[in-house]
């Protein structure tokens, strides 16, 4: 079912070559909304459920933004393929959980997602490659907005947007950011920060793992609170603190080459190596060596032309991807070798390392 | 002083100790290991003490008020257990159960944020609408057919209005 999604050329998180930054992969918000004289999903009937869904996949199919969208019902999709749109941040692992009458809509480049009968009735979610805080958030409240044009949604003045879970009630916005921060991880760092940001409000996740071990020294930071402050005051709140951290991690990163450049360009080195010659991979690993690999390209030791293939190898070094690319039911073992076979095959187009670049500049 | 906290679920001794700060108060949890991978503290998805808060059963519970929502039949019970309510409505009948929770989570408890005014404004209307029509069938049924009229012509007001705004817009 999602052959074309997979395959397409205009995925914004796979293909995308324009917007790469050196810190972060993807900036994202979402919203929840629900329709006012319905129970929330959770306590709908079975019968309401698909009420719900028709009437918003009808409102949906309307919207420009929509145009060459595709709907997929959760209920036809295979565990496989909802874990391949769960790498993807399509959906939501509580999606794949979700009963019957729910789905997701997905526009054509895969920026918009709008999940049905997930926690809410509505969740609605845009994403860019590299950090793009403002121009997402203008996506979606126009999006929102005529959405709302057709839908009555449950609204409080009090509360505002009213949500399934208390902790989303307000504006029902979670606006986050996955930034790769190896220099953070590596100079031991993490922990300090993650402390220092939970103490304003904000979350930090492992993309792949948990805590400060994250695998690939991959994070998404999101605000926690969602009501008593405006959307930008929570946006600009967010951003300066996104900033805080790109400059940690920028200044990590040349404070260490400062004074353990053989030692971090022979991790690079090394790790270059292995993706190119490797025969068995898990994807543990693999992601920790890709991480190593994109801080080569910010580094200038690899053009920054090839960004979008080390980004793209992250989501699709993934298990659900590797195994959906073999066929259904591979062992994990053979996983391994699946990976391995298709991350040499794409670095032996990559261009060599170039040390020269390699120079300490603040 | 560890050796004395118990885990505030199950008075088993306390091996996670968890703070945080979340609008300026600093909240304090401690969980013995089991309950701790229970609540979903080690869960690599990730973990926030707000949630904790409304997962379990931290609001204490004697002296609570027991809530039912009248619209969708949600209990203070399921509440607690779930985290969630069961609809809009429940946020009306909710709120002394609620607000001690928003406090603590959230950087106010007025929202600041986006109003949808289009679907507010049509909501508004379309219970005007049906308040009319409810005068109208009644009066027609009493056989007061000044006031009958009267209604008549005041809906067929605010649908003309509604058709060239549809219309403009």
């Amino acid at each position: 079912m999602i052959e074309s999604l997979i395959h397409s050329n205009k995925a914004e998180l796979t293909q995308s070559a324009k917007n790469g930054s050196p810190v972060v992969l993807s900036t994202r918000v979402r919203l929840a909304r629900n329709l006012v004289d319905t129970p929330f999903p959770g306590r709908a009937s079975k019968s309401q459920r698909s009420d719900v869904l028709t009437k918003c996949v009808d409102r949906i199919a309307e919207l420009p933004q929509m145009k060459q969208g595709s709907f997929f019902d959760t209920a036809e999709l295979s565990e496989l393929e909802k874990q391949v749109l769960v790498e993807r941040h399509l959906i939501s692992r509580e999606l794949c959980e979700a009963e019957s009458g729910s789905g997701v809509f997905i526009n054509k480049d895969q920026t918009c997602s709008v999940m049905i009968n997930e926690e809410g009735h509505l969740r609605i979610q845009f994403m860019k490659t590299g950090f793009n805080l403002r121009s997402v958030w203008k996506q979606i409240d126009r999006f929102d907005s005529s959405l709302e044009d057709g839908l009555d949604v449950a609204f409080s003045q009090e509360f505002g947007y009213l949500t399934a879970c208390p902790t989303n009630l307000g504006t029902a916005l979670r606006a986050s950011v996955m930034m790769h921060l190896p220099g953070l991880v590596i100079s031991e760092h993490m922990d300090k920060v993650i402390r220092a940001v939970n103490q304003l409000g904000i979350t930090v996740r492992g993309l792949f793992g948990e805590g400060s071990d994250a695998t690939g020294h991959v994070f998404q930071i999101s605000n926690q609170q969602t009501l008593g402050e405006s959307e930008e005051e929570i946006m600009s709140r967010l951003g300066s603190v996104f900033k805080t951290i790109i400059d940690h991690e920028i200044n990590a990163r040349f404070k260490y080459l400062e004074q353990n450049r053989a030692r971090l360009l022979d991790q690079i080195g090394r790790a270059f190596g292995t993706l190119q010659n490797a025969h068995v991979l898990n994807s543990n690993e693999a992601m920790n060596l890709l991480s190593l690999v994109r801080l080569a390209v910010d580094f200038e030791m690899l053009p920054e032309v090839n960004r979008s293939e080390v980004d793209r190898l992250f989501i699709e070094c993934q298990p659900g991807h590797i195994q959906h690319a073999a066929g259904e039911g591979i062992e994990p073992d053979a996983r391994d070798l699946c990976r391995a076979d298709k991350v040499r095959e794409e670095f032996a187009r990559l261009p060599s390392l170039n040390f020269d670049k390699v120079n300490v500049i603040e | 002083m560890a050796e004395n906290l118990k885990c505030s679920h199950c008075n088993n001794p306390a091996t996670v100790h968890l703070t945080q700060i979340v609008n300026n108060k600093i909240i304090k949890v401690d969980l013995c290991e089991s309950c701790a991978q229970a609540k979903g503290v080690t869960d690599p998805e990730g973990f926030s003490l707000a949630d904790l808060l409304t997962k379990t059963n931290l609001i204490p519970e004697g002296g609570e008020p027991q809530i039912t929502c009248p619209s969708c039949g949600l209990t203070s019970a399921d509440f607690r257990r779930t985290g969630r309510l069961g609809c809009a409505t429940c946020y009306l009948h909710f709120i002394p159960l609620l607000r001690p929770v928003l406090e603590d989570m959230h950087a106010g408890t007025l929202h600041k944020g986006k109003v949808p005014q289009v679907a507010l404004s049509r909501q508004s209307a379309a219970a005007e609408l049906q308040t009319l029509k409810n005068a109208l069938e009644r009066a027609i049924s009493e056989e007061a057919y000044e006031d009958a009229a009267k209604y008549r012509d005041q809906i067929q007001a605010i649908k003309k209005s509604a058709d060239s705004e549809a219309v403009h817009s």
